[in-house]
Formats: structure tokens, sequence, C-alpha cells
């Protein structure tokens, strides 16, 4: 999960990290309201899950409230990396001394937290890590013991910032580990954390990933769930509670398990086709799941033939084929179905959809073969 | 013979009375998997079929002398699970439960680590392990395997382990055990760990070995095929078109920062020997032709 910018500061700001104060917009008028009452100079900055902001034009300076009303109007439905600005962040303007970058992730070669720090802030810290990795100041942190205060001065003595930065560098360091560790954070990213002209170390920039995993004991959540970039299929999908990537192609893909979901995209691919989502329906094939997966992919104007692919493992090829068979009694689909049913009891359930099979509805008896009869009939249907 | 379990394994089922629990315990009894108990503090002395109910692990350990647990408790329980399970004598935990938070992961892997280190975790999210004909624990559908050898199977994908196992059986190979290390962030049981065990043991003769997408577990794996293993190994890895920075499904299963990718995989695992597949099928392919050279 995602958060924007500032939902990443008032995020910070709970475990007292200093950040600029400012306002959300949706409309130039209340970018125009909120720069009136924080005082101008302010910060104009586009609220996108996307990184290059500023590259794109999404991030400004405005001296005066006229900049201010010039810049949201051009920034709000700015295409940023396919990502349309719909709000805006007014902030109050900083003046910047120096700029660093500090952020914590998992580690997971080592199995343990990893944070950085560098005195090379303000770009890409990708960018930094192959042109000059000494820069980058490193600690690994056992989850089962925690950051201790000197294990944080000796990480930020190791970073080389200007010592006038150093004590704010290390509060900012141990605020930013409870943040990460309480927050059940995949990723939190301050770049750039700056020193001000009258030394102060300040949070510049939030980027912050939150574990959905961990939604059962933080029910706040809720909120930023609801700000997630999804299109419309990934938002049809994620009210069914169905785990679906949008992809570009006409193939329509159904399996079961991750894995064989990932395989199926995969597999499409191969022999030439587009598929057009990723739908992993879980390790059984029950109707109401199906039927569920099935309206997703028929309402994606893209799709042109749906290749289902199921493994029957502890769910048994009878009770699958059943499952196939109400669901489509449920949904009326448009395109062409072509499935694969193996495992557990496959010939049974061959058995059961034989009969059902017409030029809607095909069967083949390998992954590979109905791969290449979904592709075809997707191009098919194109020409 | 095979590897983590055989025929004399007992397992203790935490949350055997819950429904999950119940019917794949259940379901592992009747493959013959030695169930001898299950733990809810509340039901204590009560039973699931004839199996005893214990408060905790280290009751059941002492009432059933079990060595190994499979946890199908809900997310939120699972740290407290693993770690009773490991303070109770336990030496081998298999966790089924998937939504564990990647926090809680990370630190009772290193607790297990620094406090009990002769415990080993399989999963959180994962299908379990089976050793076919004499131990399955787990959700793995018993009958897909053929018991007896010569070929280890490992994997981080449910789905696709049954798939290996069904090609495999369909050529009438059978196989010595087959892990499903899971596709969390920080599986307690890695590739390494079970490459190692295959490598070790007498009746494995070759090992397939299914990853995908995220992390860097199959560029380690790679690495220790090419410099400790002497069996044959072939592989696929899952999520060659999958996009950047959306998980697959899998918490683990992301490609970040151009990182994780199955190409950058595929690559290091052919540069070890490791015979690729392009899809599972090919895979099993690859193995029949191994397992019929030697």
């Amino acid at each position: 999960m995602d958060l924007f910018e500032y939902q990443g500061k008032q995020f910070f700001k709970q475990f007292g990290m200093p950040v600029s104060d400012g306002g959300v917009a949706f409309t130039v008028q209340e970018a125009v309201d909120a720069a009136e009452r924080l005082g101008t100079p302010v910060m104009v900055k586009a609220q996108v899950h996307t990184g290059g902001r500023g590259k794109a034009g999404g991030v400004k300076f405005a001296a005066t409230i006229e900049d201010v009303q010039e810049h949201a109007t051009n920034i709000l439905g700015l295409d940023i990396n396919g990502h349309i600005v719909q709000r805006l962040w007014i902030e109050k303007a900083s003046d910047i001394s120096e700029e660093y970058y500090v952020s914590f992730t998992l580690d997971r070669s080592a199995k343990q937290h990893l944070g950085m720090l560098s005195a090379e802030g303000g770009v890409e810290i990708e960018t930094v890590a192959v042109e000059n990795p000494d820069a980058i100041s490193k600690i690994h942190v056992n989850p089962a013991v925690g950051l201790t205060r000197e294990a944080a001065q000796a990480w930020v003595d190791g970073a080389n910032l200007n010592p006038v930065a150093v004590e704010g560098a290390v509060d900012i360091a141990m605020q930013l580990y409870d943040a990460y560790v309480q927050g059940d954070a995949d990723l939190v990213e301050i770049n750039p954390l700056i020193l001000t002209p009258d030394n102060r170390v300040h949070v510049l920039d939030a980027k912050v990933t939150l574990d959905s995993n961990s939604v059962f004991r933080h029910e706040e959540y809720a909120e930023f769930d609801e700000t997630q970039p999804r299109d419309e299929r990934e938002e049809a999908a994620h009210g069914k509670g169905l785990q679906y990537v949008g992809l570009e192609g006409s193939v329509g893909v159904i399996a079961n398990g991750a894995g064989l979901a990932m395989s199926t995209v995969d597999v499409v691919n191969q022999v030439g086709g587009k598929p057009a989502n990723f739908l992993d329906i879980g390790g059984g094939a029950n109707a109401d799941v199906m039927a569920g997966a099935l309206e997703v992919i028929n309402n994606d104007p893209e799709v042109k033939s749906i290749f289902i692919n199921i493994f029957g493992g502890i769910t048994r090829g009878e009770e699958v084929a059943n499952g196939i068979i109400e669901a489509l009694n449920r949904v009326d689909i448009d395109a062409p179905i072509i499935i694969r049913l193996d495992g557990t009891n496959a010939d049974e359930g061959r058995q059961i959809l034989q009969p059902a099979l017409n030029d809607k509805l095909m069967m083949e008896p390998t992954m590979l073969d109905a791969a290449k009869k979904a592709v075809e009939l997707a191009k098919g249907a194109d020409t | 013979m095979s590897i983590f379990v055989d025929s004399n394994t007992k397992v203790i089922y935490q949350g055997l009375t819950g429904s999950q629990g119940r019917y794949y315990g259940l379901l592992n009894r009747d493959y013959g998997t030695q169930v001898v108990g299950g733990t809810n503090p509340k039901k204590a002395g009560e039973d699931v079929e004839g199996i005893p109910i214990f408060a905790n692990c280290a009751e059941a350990v002492e009432a059933t002398g079990a060595t190994a647990s499979c946890i199908f408790i809900p997310a939120p329980g699972v740290y407290s699970a693993v770690m009773d399970a490991a303070a109770g004598g336990i030496k081998f935990i298999v966790c089924i439960t998937e939504g564990v938070p990647a926090h809680d992961e990370a630190t009772f892997y290193n607790e297990l680590k620094a406090q009990h280190p002769d415990v080993q975790l399989l999963g959180p999210n994962c299908p379990g392990v089976i050793s076919p004909g004499q131990c399955n624990i787990g959700i793995t559908a018993g009958h897909i395997a053929k018991a007896g050898g010569p070929v280890g199977i490992v994997s981080r994908s449910g789905t696709l382990t049954y798939q290996a196992l069904y090609e495999l059986q369909q050529k009438d190979i059978g196989v010595t055990t087959c892990v499903g290390i899971g596709g969390d962030p920080v599986p307690g049981t890695s590739f390494i760990d079970c490459l190692a065990a295959f490598e070790a043991d007498p009746e494995t003769q070759a090992v397939m070995m299914i990853g995908e997408i995220g992390g860097s577990a199959e560029e380690e794996a790679a690495d220790f095929i090419k410099n400790h293993m002497t069996k044959p190994v072939s592989s696929y890895v899952a999520g060659v078109t999958a996009p950047p920075g959306k998980k697959m499904g899998h918490a683990g299963a992301i490609v970040s920062g151009g990182k994780g990718t199955a190409d950058a995989k595929m690559e290091a695992l052919r540069d070890a020997g490791v015979k690729v597949g392009l899809n599972p099928t090919e895979a099993g392919e690859l193995m029949a032709e191994i397992v019929a050279s030697l």
C-alpha cells in the first residue's frame, strides 16, 4: 500500500518527525485557500504514486498567490507516467542548505532491516548506489533486537554529514525506525532530508509503503487503501477480494494459485499472445469465486478470449467443473472461453464439461495447447 | 529416505480445532501422517476425531513425543504460535497461514535463530512438505505424488508444486520429498536449506526447483548449486512477463527497482548448470530426461 507524500508526512509527524505545514487541495481554489492560510512562499506539489514528479513539472515554487493559481491550474490533470494528478499538496517553502537521503526497508537476503543514509540526497538512491556506492552508509538492524541510539549514532557518523546535522539526523533516524516498525512499513524513505540555513534537519519528502498484511492491527489504514491507484478493472476485482493485476492485452486469464496464474500469463506471452490480466482465484475454484472472476474479466472491453487454467489439488476436478458450469449460468460471457483442467480427478471434471462444450466454450488437454487456442481466438477476433 | 519428515515424524496441529486445521489435519492423518495431537488453550482435554487437544505445544510434546508441528492459526496469532512451538520443544515447524505481516516474519525468524538455533521453520504462506508414502504435512493433495524417488522438489509456489508433482507422476517418476517454501518475503526455510538437504540425502538423485519473481533467493540458490551440488537440477521461474512494481498474488513476488526479474534468475540458474524450462511442463520434461540418464 503506497501512501501519497502528504499522507506519509502526516504518518511521520505522529512519530515526532519535523515536517512542513501544508494542506491538501483537489481544486485550484482549495490550493489558493491553503496558500493563503500558510502564507507564501509555498511549494505546489502533485500527489501521485510514481516517481519523477519534479522532472514532469509536477513540483513548483510559488512566490505569490498568483503563482499558486497558475501552478495549481497547470499541475491538476497533468499526466505523470500515466498517473493523472487529482490532488495537490501545498506546503510552506523551505530554505535548503544541504540535501540528504535516509530510508529503512527489509533486506530479504539478510532477513534483517536495512537502513541507508547518504549525504548525497535529492537524487535517486539507485543512481548513488551505482555511481558512488561509498557515499551510502548502511546499517543492518536485527528485528528481534531493534535500533539502539549508539548504533544509530555510528551509522550517521559513517555518512559524513555536515557536523551540525548529526544530532538532528540521529533523532530522525530513531523516529524513522519507530515509524517503520510500529507502522508495519515495507519502506520508509525521506529524499531529501534537508539541512536548513539555520541548521535544522527537516523532512522535505516522504515515501511510505505499508504492508497490507498488517491491516488487522492498523484499522486506520483503510483510508490509505481507498487511495491506491487502481484502474476500473482492478477496483472491481479488489471489491470482490480477488488477486488481480491489470495488463494491456486481449487474453483474459483466470488461474488457481499465484504461481500458476503467473505461469499462465507467461505461457500466453510465449505463444505470441498478450494477456489482459493476472488473476489468481486461490487454491480452490468454487462457483462463487469463478463467477466473480468471470464478471471482472467480462467487463474488460479489450478481452477477446478467456483462458481458464485450473489445477485440481485438494479441490477435485468434478467440483471445479461444476463450479465453472454454475458460474457460466450466472454470468453472460461474450468472449470464447478455453479451459484447461488438470490434476485430481481431471477426467471426471472433463466429462462434466464435455456436454457443455461449443464454439464459445472449449477445452484443451494441456496448458500450452490451451494458451495457443486462446491466443488464436483473440487474434481472430481482431481481424 | 527423504528430507525433513518421514514415517516416524509425529506432528502436532496448532489450530486443529479450527475449520482449516481440522480439515487438513484429518486429511493428513488419512494419508498416513502421525497426527498425534492438536493445541488450543481453551479446549485442552477435548479431542478431534480421537486426536487429543492440549493447551500448548510443551504439554503436547511431553505427552506425545512429537517433533513437528503444523500451524493453521490465523495471521494475527502466528507469531505467538511459532514461539509456543519452539519453546515447547518442537524442532520442525510448518506454517501454512498466509497474510502474516513481514515484520512479524522477520522478527520470529531472528528470534528462532538466536534462542532456538536447532529449530527449523517452513513457511509461512506455504503448502507444507510431503515425503510421498510416508508423511504429508500441510495442504498438498497426497495422491498426486508418486512415492520413492529419485527426485526431490522445492518450490516457492503451491499450485506449481502440485503441477510439478503431477507431471512427474504422469511420467511415473517418484519423489523423495517435496517442499513448498512459500511465497513470502522472509521464508523460514530457503531454497539453499532444501538443496543442501537433498544433496545429503542418498535416495535423492536429482532436484526440481521452482522459483518466481522477487527477491534474490533463486540467484543465491544458483550460487549454491554451482559451488556445492553434485546432483543435477532442473528449474522453472514463474513471472517472466510480470510488470514491475506489482505484487503478483504472493507478498514476495514483486519486481522492484529492476531487481528480482525472472530473466536474471534464469540466467543465474543456467550459469550454474541448471536445466531451465520456460514453463512447468518443459521443466518436467527436462527432469524426465535427467532421470532417464541417471
